[in-house]
């Protein structure tokens, strides 16, 4: 079958194949976007409701999106909710944290595959499996200690980013560090051997030969770890109190307490702007996730 | 050193702050950090410690910390420390009967600082200074300004005195303070009366007993309660290690067992039947789209993976609302398409279809994405060979397309349904766990896996308003970690075998 088609003639066998799959295909693509459809035109329509909706809206407005962030236009059904400062929080935050990631497990990462040392194994794993710790589970701790350190750094207490970004940037690391082993164990060890000759030091070696060599990795595993922290809504709603911290994701659940037929869609407006730094960076940077995401994530 | 000098200062602040146990984590993290850069032996340590500070404060504490948790009753009662409990019963008072009792009046300073006026029952006056206890007063105290109606000064030196409305704003503030009177301990119980009152409750160190003095009972300090020997018990208790009995629990006390188990299943299968569906349309979309000659196919793979783009929380709260029954679309096309409108939140059996379906949606990009690669590795001429030989399309893909993938894939798939095992933030998001399994006294629903279950009894308490119980779901939490690790090392094994058997090929 494979050969015989090479010549362009189409049978009529193929071409049932070609439109079955085509239909299949069609099927999927509404089922894809039957939900990305809806949020536009709720997020277009001047009702603000999930009551009565059309999917072409007859008098399409932006208003929706100007609620999320002009005052003057919250009314007490539809009260103003500081948008624009908690997706800068989350973008900040996400920034951040992911710097630290990025940094931390590259060198960790060197010394497991560059070093060979009693108990590297063991301690790959046990990384590996303090990590596995469903970390919701543990928020009690972690509540508690990030109290226990605002009593003496502030900046790093409960309700904070500092904090947030702490947390975040450490519960990362195990994974991480075994994706970016990984990628190290790939370059050959000579180029390491050959710079030592002549005379670099670790660092040198670090810094001038690998460094340049790991920047894809570096790239996806910030990209990653920058949508994962993005994403995340149960320890930054656990941590973080005041409305003026939130992040994107904390306040997003906001639009949908109580009335969440009432506020639609001004949720509909606040979720297409919040996926939109996301979904730009997964599109211009597809081809590498995807290397990583084979390489073993999940996406949360 | 700097860093040193910040870290020991910070140390130094946390034992300050009844931080004792961090504060030594952190002298202890400070000094192999030193040890690192100052020893050459540890050289591969430096280039580690940096992560691994911040992993032991911040993921290796708190986990252990939890597992400490799960050995003790911590939880609704049993908020406090024991050392709290005993100050709160030692700060209790009670009035003996016929025990003398003052008349009162306050006198308030700018500064907040008062001083109190006392009338005894035979018409003795002092003057009461809550850091000084009371002195009688004398008629020509210089301090003393002019009289009022009543009798009393209206000021003493800076303090003016209150009227009877005045006293309002300030009398939990005056209802603190102990007076040191001769007869006893004098303090505040009504607008007009102070009596003498005397420590209700002593502990006694040496027995571990509290002695009620008012009524001479001794409580015997028993699993975080002081408890007396006709069993009566004393709230607030306090945290206390109970050992292994969080663990018992969970498997012998019926009302736990039942939705334990229940829960326990639906986990399982959730997990199961998200990654087989996930993966079944994954693979089957990646097979059409894998075959170059159709036409629009890069547009068609393009656009089928939009929803994994999409941050997946926004997705599930999208999906709420399109499948709410009255006004969602999802709804709104299934009774125009079929006529029936389900009720996806209220029936157990449509939440679980519900929860499926949105987390289809959300999976099978990623499966789409992992599978066209796989596929893409796969030789061209193991096809050529089996037409050849006369396998049908169907025969290559069970014999050839599906093993292959399936040894490639096999580690990502039991990620997935290690990932899917824990996916609190979907059921969080999409039914809170409900709707509830009715007649449990334990808080379950019928879609909670383990540990959005786990999350409620640890956090709300559940429907039932029960409170929280933090040492019975840390024992959960220790179970899941046990079921994850352990799928994660069967994973680690089988995926070092497939690393080894594909070197082989």
């Amino acid at each position: 079958m494979r050969t015989s088609n090479r010549s362009g003639a189409v049978s009529p066998q193929r071409g049932l194949e070609v439109g079955l799959k085509l239909l299949l295909l069609g099927f999927l693509v509404l089922y894809a976007f039957f939900p990305i459809a809806w949020v536009l035109s709720a997020a277009l329509n001047p009702a603000n409701t999930l009551i009565n909706q059309n999917l072409i809206p007859p008098n399409a407005t932006l208003d929706n999106f100007r609620r999320l962030f002009d005052e003057s236009m919250a009314t007490d059904v539809h009260p103003f909710r500081p948008f624009a400062l908690w997706i800068w929080n989350s973008i900040k935050v996400s920034t951040i944290s992911s710097v630290i990631i990025v940094g931390l497990t590259a060198i960790a990462a060197y010394s497991f595959s560059r070093f060979r040392y009693r108990y590297r194994r063991q301690a790959l794993l046990t990384i590996l499996l303090v990590q596995l710790f469903p970390n919701i589970l543990a928020i009690v701790s972690l509540f508690l200690l990030l109290q226990l350190i605002g009593n003496v750094v502030p900046w790093l207490g409960l309700n904070t980013h500092g904090g947030l970004i702490l947390i975040y940037a450490a519960g990362a690391l195990g994974f991480n560090t075994w994706l970016m082993k990984g990628y190290f164990d790939t370059i050959p060890r000579s180029l390491d051997e050959s710079a030592t000759m002549d005379g670099a030091t670790r660092l040198q070696t670090f810094r001038y030969i690998l460094l340049p060599l790991i920047r894809p990795i570096l790239v996806v595993l910030g990209l990653l770890s920058f949508i994962g922290t993005y994403s995340d809504f149960i320890l930054a709603r656990n941590l973080l109190k005041s409305a003026d911290e939130y992040t994107f994701a904390v306040g997003l659940t906001f639009f949908i307490r109580g009335q969440y037929q009432n506020e639609w869609g001004a949720f509909a407006a606040a979720a297409l702007l919040g996926a939109i730094p996301i979904v730009v960076l997964f599109f211009v940077l597809q081809r590498q996730l995807v290397g990583g995401l084979t390489a073993g994530a999940v996406k949360g | 050193m700097l860093l040193d000098a910040a870290g020991i200062w910070f140390a130094y602040g946390l034992f300050a702050h009844d931080g004792a146990l961090v504060a030594t984590i952190l002298l202890i993290v400070i000094a192999v950090i030193n040890a690192a850069f100052l020893l050459d032996v540890l050289n591969p340590l430096r280039w580690i410690v940096p992560g691994l500070a911040l992993m032991v404060l911040f993921v290796l504490y708190p986990v252990v910390n939890t597992l400490g948790v799960a050995l003790t009753n911590y939880g609704n009662g049993h908020l406090l420390t024991k050392e709290q409990a005993i100050t709160q019963f030692e700060g209790q008072y009670y009035s003996p009967p016929g025990a003398p009792t003052y008349a009162w009046r306050a006198y308030r300073a700018p500064d907040d600082t008062f001083l109190l006026w006392l009338t005894d029952t035979q018409g003795r006056s002092y003057i009461g200074d809550p850091k000084t206890g009371i002195t009688p007063t004398a008629g020509d105290d210089p301090r003393f300004g002019p009289k009022d109606d009543d009798g009393l000064p209206k000021t003493i030196g800076k303090y003016s005195k209150l009227s009877r409305l005045e006293i309002f704003p300030y009398l939990s503030t005056l209802q603190s303070f102990t007076l040191q009177a001769p007869e006893g301990i004098l303090r505040i119980v009504s607008l007009d009366a102070a009596p003498v009152a005397l420590h209700k409750y002593t502990y006694d160190r040496a027995r571990d007993v509290l002695v009620d003095h008012q009524s001479g009972a001794e409580y015997q300090s028993i699993d975080g309660v002081f408890t007396a020997r006709d069993g009566s018990e004393l709230s607030p208790g306090f945290s206390a290690s109970i050992g292994l009995r969080n663990f018992v629990r969970a498997f012998t006390d019926p009302d736990v067992r039942g939705p334990f188990f229940s829960v326990f299943l639906w986990t399982v299968a959730f997990g199961f039947l998200s990654v087989l569906l996930t993966f079944s349309l994954g693979l089957g979309l990646a097979l059409v789209v894998n075959d170059h000659r159709l036409p629009f196919v890069g547009a068609f793979r393009a656009l089928s993976i939009v929803p994994y783009a999409v941050p997946g929380f926004i997705s599930a709260l999208v999906w709420v609302g399109l499948l709410n029954p009255f006004y969602g679309q999802f709804n709104a096309l299934l009774s125009t398409l079929t006529g029936v409108s389900p009720q996806w939140f209220s029936d157990p059996t449509l939440a679980k279809i519900a929860i499926l379906l949105v987390n289809l949606w959300l999976g099978y990009p990623y499966m789409l994405l992992i599978s066209l690669g796989a596929l893409q590795s796969i030789p061209g001429e193991l096809f050529e060979a089996a037409s050849m030989d006369g396998a049908t399309g169907l025969q290559r893909f069970r014999f050839i397309t599906l093993p292959l993938i399936l040894v490639a894939l096999g580690p990502l798939l039991i990620g997935s349904f290690a990932f899917n095992f824990n996916n609190f933030a979907l059921i969080d998001l999409v039914t809170g766990g409900g709707p509830p399994i009715p007649g449990t006294s334990q808080p379950a629903g019928a879609t909670d896996i383990l540990i959005s279950y786990t999350v409620r009894l640890a956090f709300t308490g559940g429907q039932g308003g029960r409170g929280v119980d933090y040492g019975f779901a840390a024992a959960i939490s220790v179970f899941i970690f046990l079921i994850i690790a352990a799928i994660t090392m069967v994973n680690f094994r089988f995926s070092r075998q497939l690393e080894q058997v594909s070197e082989n090929l």
